[in-house]
C-alpha cells in the first residue's frame, strides 16, 4: 500500500537514443493537483502516459493506489464525431455495461454540471471548442476517477473560453476532490490549477523545479502577490531550462 | 420542408425532360424502333395489374436485395477485420487485389454450373460484385483511420469486440454506405445478365424474352421496370445513409 498518494521513483523513458525522462522521482498526495510544465519535447506528455499505463515504464516505477481509477484527457479531446454528446459522455459508464437509463441519467448530471444542457443530441462537430472540452472533461468524470490526467487541456481555446475553463475545473475539484495532473505549455495555466508545479528541462529530461503553491485552490488567487511570483519563479525555471537547447544551435 | 420540395420540383424538370427527350427520339426512330414514352407507359400500368410483370419485378427485387444483403453480411466485417489486423491484411489483402480487377459477371457459367441454374447462383454472383467494393473501401477506411480515436478509446479501456461496435464500425460505416450505394447500380447491371440466362423469371428475362419476340412494348415495360428498381435501390441506399451517418453529413456541410 502507499497510503492514498501516486508515488513516481526515478522514472527514466528513452525512445532509441532519445532520453525523453530522466530521473523523475515525485509524490502526489490524494486530492491533489500538479502541474508540469517545460519546453517541447520534454516528455511531459509520456510522463502522463506513462502514469496513465498507455505507455510502459522504461526504467524507474509508477505506483498507485490498487483502488484508484485514472481517467485521461487527450490533446485533441478524443470525443467519436460518430457519437452525440450524452452518448460521448456516457460510454465509459457503457463499456462498463451500466444499463441504458442509469448511463443516461448520470450523462443527464453531468451535462447539468457542465454547463452542457440542451446539447445532448448534439454531434461533436456542432459544438464549439469550448464546449468540446467540456465534454471531454466530462466523459472523463464520469466514472468518477480518483487520478485526473490531461495533456495540454485548454491548448487550442481562446483566452477567455480557457480561463472559464479553467475556472470550471477548479469548481469540478472543490466538489469532487479528485487528483489531477495536467501538462501545459502556459505558465499561468500551471500556475492556477497546480497544487504543486513541476518544471521539466530537456537534454536531460530532469526535473528542473517543483514548487508548492500554497494559494491554490481558489478562483480570486489570480489577483494574489504569491500568484505572480510563482509565474516569475516558473517563467525563470522555464527560460534556464530552455537555455542548453539555445547553446547547443548552430550560430 | 422547402428544400424538400425545391428537390421534389428539380427531380420533376429533369424526369419531364428526359420524356421529352424520349419522345423526340421516338418521334424520329418510328413506334418498331423505339415505342413513346407514353405508350410504354400505359403498357406498364396495364402490365403492373396482370400477374406476369409483378411477378418478374418480384424475383429481380428478391435476388438483388438478398445479394445486396449477403455482400454487406461478408464484406463489411472482413473489411473491418483486414483494416485492422494488419497480419491477416498481409497474406489476404494480395488475393483480394489480385482478383478484383476479374469481371466477376465471366464466373456466371461456372456458378451455373457449380450453384446450380436456381437464384443462388445469380445472388452469389451479384453479392460477390457488390462485396469486394464494399470489402475494399472498408478496408481502406479502417486502415487511415485516425490513431487519435484508437487512443482515446484506449484511454476508457473497453474490450476489443467494444472497439469494433463503438469505433470501428461507426467510423467505416460512411464509406461502405457510399461504396453499397454506388455499388447497387453494378448490381442491377450485374442482376440483368444473371437473369438473362437459364431462367424463366426476373426482369432480365422479361426483358430479352420480349426482344427474341419483337414486342418492343413489352420490352420496355422491362427496361423500366429494371430502371425503377435500380432507382428504389440506390435512393433506399442514400436514405439509410444519411440517416445512420447523420454525423457525417453535418461534417460535410460545415
Amino acid at each position: 500500500m502507499n497510503d492514498g498518494m501516486l508515488r513516481v521513483v526515478s522514472l527514466s523513458k528513452r525512445f532509441g537514443q532519445n532520453t525523453v525522462l530522466s530521473d523523475i522521482s515525485f509524490t502526489l498526495p490524494a486530492g491533489s493537483s500538479l502541474s508540469i510544465i517545460g519546453p517541447s519535447g520534454c516528455g511531459k506528455s509520456t510522463l502522463l502516459s506513462i502514469i496513465a499505463g498507455l505507455t510502459n515504464a522504461g526504467e524507474g516505477q509508477v505506483m498507485l493506489p490498487p483502488s484508484w481509477k485514472t481517467a485521461f484527457i487527450l490533446q485533441d479531446y478524443g470525443l467519436f464525431p460518430w457519437k452525440s454528446v450524452r452518448d460521448n459522455l456516457a460510454l465509459p459508464l457503457q463499456l462498463r455495461g451500466v444499463g441504458r437509463a442509469e448511463r443516461f441519467a448520470a450523462a443527464d448530471a453531468m451535462q447539468k454540471e457542465l454547463g452542457l444542457e440542451g446539447l445532448e443530441q448534439r454531434f461533436p462537430v456542432q459544438l464549439s471548442g469550448g464546449q468540446r472540452q467540456r465534454v471531454a472533461i466530462g466523459r472523463a468524470l464520469i466514472s468518477r476517477p480518483d487520478l485526473l490526467l490531461m495533456d495540454e487541456p485548454f491548448a487550442a481555446l481562446d483566452a477567455i473560453t480557457r480561463e472559464h475553463l479553467q475556472n470550471l475545473l477548479l469548481d469540478v475539484w472543490q466538489r469532487r476532490r479528485m487528483s489531477f495532473m495536467l501538462v501545459t505549455h502556459n505558465v499561468a495555466e500551471a500556475v492556477f490549477l497546480g497544487r504543486y508545479i513541476m518544471v521539466l528541462g530537456t537534454k536531460p529530461a530532469t526535473m528542473k523545479l517543483w514548487l508548492e503553491n500554497p494559494c491554490f485552490g481558489s478562483t480570486s488567487s489570480r489577483n494574489s502577490d504569491t500568484y505572480f511570483s510563482l509565474i516569475r519563479k516558473v517563467h525563470r525555471a522555464l527560460e534556464e531550462a530552455e537555455t542548453p537547447l539555445r547553446e547547443r544551435e548552430p550560430a | 420542408m422547402k428544400r424538400v420540395l425545391d428537390i421534389l420540383l428539380r427531380y420533376l424538370v429533369a424526369a419531364f425532360s428526359l420524356l421529352f427527350l424520349w419522345q423526340i427520339g421516338a418521334w424520329a426512330l418510328g413506334p418498331y424502333l423505339l415505342p413513346a414514352p407514353l405508350d410504354v407507359l400505359e403498357a406498364w400500368a396495364q402490365a403492373m395489374r396482370g400477374p406476369d410483370l409483378p411477378m418478374h419485378v418480384r424475383s429481380s427485387a428478391l435476388r438483388v436485395l438478398a445479394a445486396m444483403a449477403l455482400a454487406w453480411a461478408v464484406a463489411f466485417p472482413l473489411g473491418i477485420l483486414l483494416g485492422y489486423r494488419r497480419l491477416i491484411d498481409r497474406y489476404v489483402s494480395p488475393m483480394v487485389f489480385l482478383t478484383y480487377p476479374l469481371p466477376k459477371i465471366v464466373l456466371l457459367p461456372v456458378f451455373l454450373t457449380l450453384f446450380g441454374l436456381g437464384d443462388l447462383s445469380r445472388i452469389l454472383l451479384i453479392a460477390l460484385t457488390t462485396g469486394y467494393q464494399i470489402l475494399v473501401v472498408t478496408r481502406d477506411g479502417i486502415r487511415h483511420l485516425d490513431a487519435r480515436y484508437l487512443d482515446a478509446f484506449r484511454t476508457l479501456g473497453g474490450s476489443p469486440a467494444q472497439l469494433v461496435r463503438h469505433v470501428l464500425m461507426p467510423a467505416a460505416l460512411p464509406s461502405a454506405m457510399t461504396s453499397l450505394k454506388v455499388g447497387s447500380g453494378t448490381a442491377v447491371a450485374v442482376l440483368f445478365m444473371a437473369e438473362s440466362f437459364a431462367t424463366q423469371s426476373g426482369l432480365g428475362f422479361l426483358i430479352m424474352d420480349a426482344w427474341g419476340r419483337g414486342d418492343q412494348l413489352e420490352m420496355f415495360c422491362g427496361i423500366l421496370s429494371m430502371s425503377l428498381l435500380g432507382l428504389v435501390v440506390y435512393e433506399s441506399c442514400h436514405i439509410a445513409e444519411k440517416v445512420l451517418c447523420r454525423w457525417k453529413q453535418l461534417e460535410n456541410r460545415r
